[in-house]
């Protein structure tokens, strides 16, 4: 009996849920500034349920597998969910106490959030799929406005909210299609379903279209991306962060499942779709984000422009495609840890940096930063030796390998374009003169130091043993 | 047979004629009284269906959440219902001719049914009660086969009540609470400060 609950503890999901609940009330009935113990707790938890994850610990139960589907994909996308959220959670510690926002409510609305997205990731089941999907994203609706008193947290709490709703509504429609047409919400049921058909009936077509709707809302591909933004520039520069950094990766394993499970066999009826998103987005990231003068808004932009790319590889829909997405999902997550791990600590008049302009003059006062920086602008332009370069590199492999010559050519040259933003920040940081006296100050806590050298060190040294990664990443299967 | 038209009558002409007074009353407290007698009725409509767990949830949902949020509404929030009724007249034409409408597609649906004959044999007129009534049933497969989903659900519930609780509580500084351990443990002598007033002069 014992024996039986420990395993049931240690089943990855149950530990997070469990250990959240304990780290809620851990931070009800502490005294009241509990904020950065719970961050801590919070960190804590969100490791040792990685360790778990990567030790592999379940066990079945009866009908698991009906809801929920386990794969060396899934368990690697999770740790990369888990990871991120946790290094968010450290580096954004000390914006908050900056801003006195220490409601301890925080940490655990992200936890929730990483909760939600682990099960969306491993969803094998439309109805799991659409609850685990509720599950994150109300708790990050809650996060984006957590700001109360600023009306530009509150807007972005509510954009994101409505629209976050509406996209809700589509893909439920969706669903109701679907499962209308197959007699089945299972992901390998419908798979085994549609076995007999040669094509895809219309209202299965139209299932199919409302949910890549709602998936893309979700991933933020234009042209579902308005949301994108306006919610980064408004909510607190932290939760941004977090924005950044979790949610794409659960939502990208989410339509890679979603496309190569149930819709295996259908890769025309899809492939167009993706391909539409992909290539807007790349396209729209590139242009859009040149005119921003806010830093927040051109990361989002760049968000966009990086989603374009992982569609390509989900338009390759081979192995050497969901290799691709791991490695890209990977340099994606380090290089905006570390550039927002140095965002959330340079401070303008008092003020954390928003403005690109701020950064002139940063390379005289503070050269190792602006060297960071640049390291990770070239890194997100994707330029080798940087970690970034491999992304794109094995994108644009699997593309070629299943022909598809003429989108892996727009990939390069929205690329090119998006150069131009990337490295007018280094512009601005080594040749612009600077017109006035503010002082950039930039004050950094030990631990976000230690995760933002880290970080750099992968992007760095990723050339030196590159096969490290591409060995886990070649090995995984959906 | 004969009681169970005798009640279904009843209750279903309670309830017709409960929603015709929700719209004909002219006092909108009496309007939501009625409107939750028309709800009780048909959760008995329900009942005699066969299907009491929807008759307890329309019980529950509607009249001890909706409906007694209608009669906040009403009471709290300076409506002039006055005001609201003086386009009637305005709307009958176009509200009438949507009642002509749903009447002449009932016409057809029944029509259809009586030309094409092919349900009058098989459907019976009472419903069949299993053994197992059907809340048992629903709770049977949602705490077995759909265990997981009903307990992520229990999750977002819970983020929902963090969230609003995060959003909306204000810890306001100077409430005065009552601490019975400190009124329990005081002493009169702390309470009480005797002090000798002179003659002519007050006590600062």
């Amino acid at each position: 009996m014992l024996n039986s609950i420990i395993n049931i503890i240690f089943i990855p999901e149950i530990f997070l849920a469990s250990t959240s609940f304990i780290c809620l009330l851990f931070g009800l009935y502490t005294n009241k500034n509990s904020f950065r113990q719970t961050c801590n707790f919070a960190f804590l938890i969100l490791l040792s349920t990685t360790v778990l994850i990567y030790f592999n610990i379940g066990s079945n139960f009866a009908n698991y597998d009906m809801l929920f589907s386990k794969s060396s994909f899934i368990n690697f996308f999770k740790i990369l969910v888990l990871v991120g959220s946790a290094a968010s959670i450290i580096i954004s510690k000390d914006y908050f106490l900056g801003i006195k926002l220490i409601n301890f409510e925080i940490p655990i609305l992200l936890l929730f959030s990483t909760l939600g997205m682990m099960l969306m990731i491993s969803a094998n089941n439309l109805m799991s799929m659409y609850l685990a999907i509720e599950l994150q994203s109300l708790s990050l609706y809650v996060a984006a406005a957590i700001k109360r008193d600023s009306l530009s947290s509150a807007e972005s709490g509510v954009k994101y909210f409505i629209l976050g709703a509406l996209s809700s509504g589509i893909l439920l429609y969706g669903f109701s299609l679907i499962y209308g047409f197959t007699g089945s919400m299972n992901f390998d049921e419908i798979n085994f379903y549609l076995l007999r058909y040669e094509n895809l009936n219309l209202g299965l077509i139209f299932g199919l279209v409302f949910v890549m709707v709602g998936l893309a809302f979700k991933v933020s591909a234009v042209p579902f991306h308005m949301w994108t933004p306006d919610v980064y520039e408004g909510a607190p520069n932290s939760i941004t962060a977090f924005f950044a950094i979790v949610p794409k990766i659960a939502a990208v394993a989410l339509i890679y499942r979603f496309c190569l499970v149930p819709f295996e066999n259908f890769y025309l009826e899809w492939s167009q779709i993706v391909i539409f998103l992909s290539v807007a987005s790349m396209f729209l990231g590139a242009i859009a984000a040149i005119a921003q003068s806010n830093i927040k808004r051109l990361l989002a932009y760049s968000s966009i422009g990086h989603i374009g790319y992982i569609l390509i590889a989900l338009v390759a829909a081979n192995d050497d495609g969901v290799k691709a997405s791991s490695i890209y999902m990977f340099s994606y997550m380090v290089m905006n840890i570390a550039i927002f791990a140095i965002l959330l600590s340079i401070k303008v008049k008092n003020e954390y940096l928003v403005n690109i302009s701020d950064l002139k003059g940063l390379s005289k006062s503070n050269p190792i930063v602006s060297l960071s920086i640049s390291i990770i602008m070239l890194s997100m332009a994707g330029i080798p030796p940087f970690i970034g370069f491999f992304g794109k590199f094995y994108v644009f492999i699997a593309a070629i390998e299943n022909e598809l010559y003429v989108l892996s050519i727009l990939g390069v040259l929205a690329s090119v374009i998006s150069a131009y933003y990337y490295l007018r920040i280094i512009k601005i940081m080594y040749f612009d003169n600077k017109n006035n006296e503010e002082q950039l100050i930039f004050k950094i806590s030990f631990q976000s130091k230690v995760i933002l050298s880290l970080s750099l060190f992968i992007i760095i040294c990723f050339i030196l043993y590159p096969s490290l990664l591409i060995n886990i990443s070649a090995s995984l299967t959906i | 047979m004969v009681i169970y038209s005798l009640t279904f009558y009843l209750f279903s002409s309670v309830a017709v004629l409960s929603a015709l007074m929700v719209i004909s009353a002219k006092n909108p407290v009496h309007s939501v009284l009625f409107l939750i007698l028309s709800f009780v009725n048909a959760s008995g409509l329900f009942v005699l269906l066969g299907a009491e767990f929807l008759a307890m949830i329309l019980v529950v949902v509607y009249v001890g959440a909706v409906a007694v949020l209608f009669l906040f509404v009403v009471m709290m929030l300076d409506i002039n219902f006055v005001k609201l009724r003086e386009g009637f007249l305005q709307y009958l034409p176009f509200g009438a001719l949507l009642g002509i409408v749903l009447v002449f597609e009932l016409g057809i649906l029944y029509l259809t049914d009586r030309s094409t004959n092919i349900y009058n044999n098989q459907i019976p007129l009472e419903p069949v009660i299993n053994e197992i009534e059907n809340t048992k049933m629903i709770g049977q497969i949602l705490y077995t086969d759909y265990f997981y989903l009903f307990q992520i659900c229990g999750l977002i519930l819970l983020v929902a009540m963090i969230g609003s609780i995060t959003l909306t509580l204000r810890d306001k500084g100077g409430v005065k609470r009552q601490s019975i351990v400190t009124q329990n443990t005081l002493e009169a002598s702390n309470a009480i400060e005797k002090k000798r007033a002179k003659l002519g002069e007050g006590i600062e």
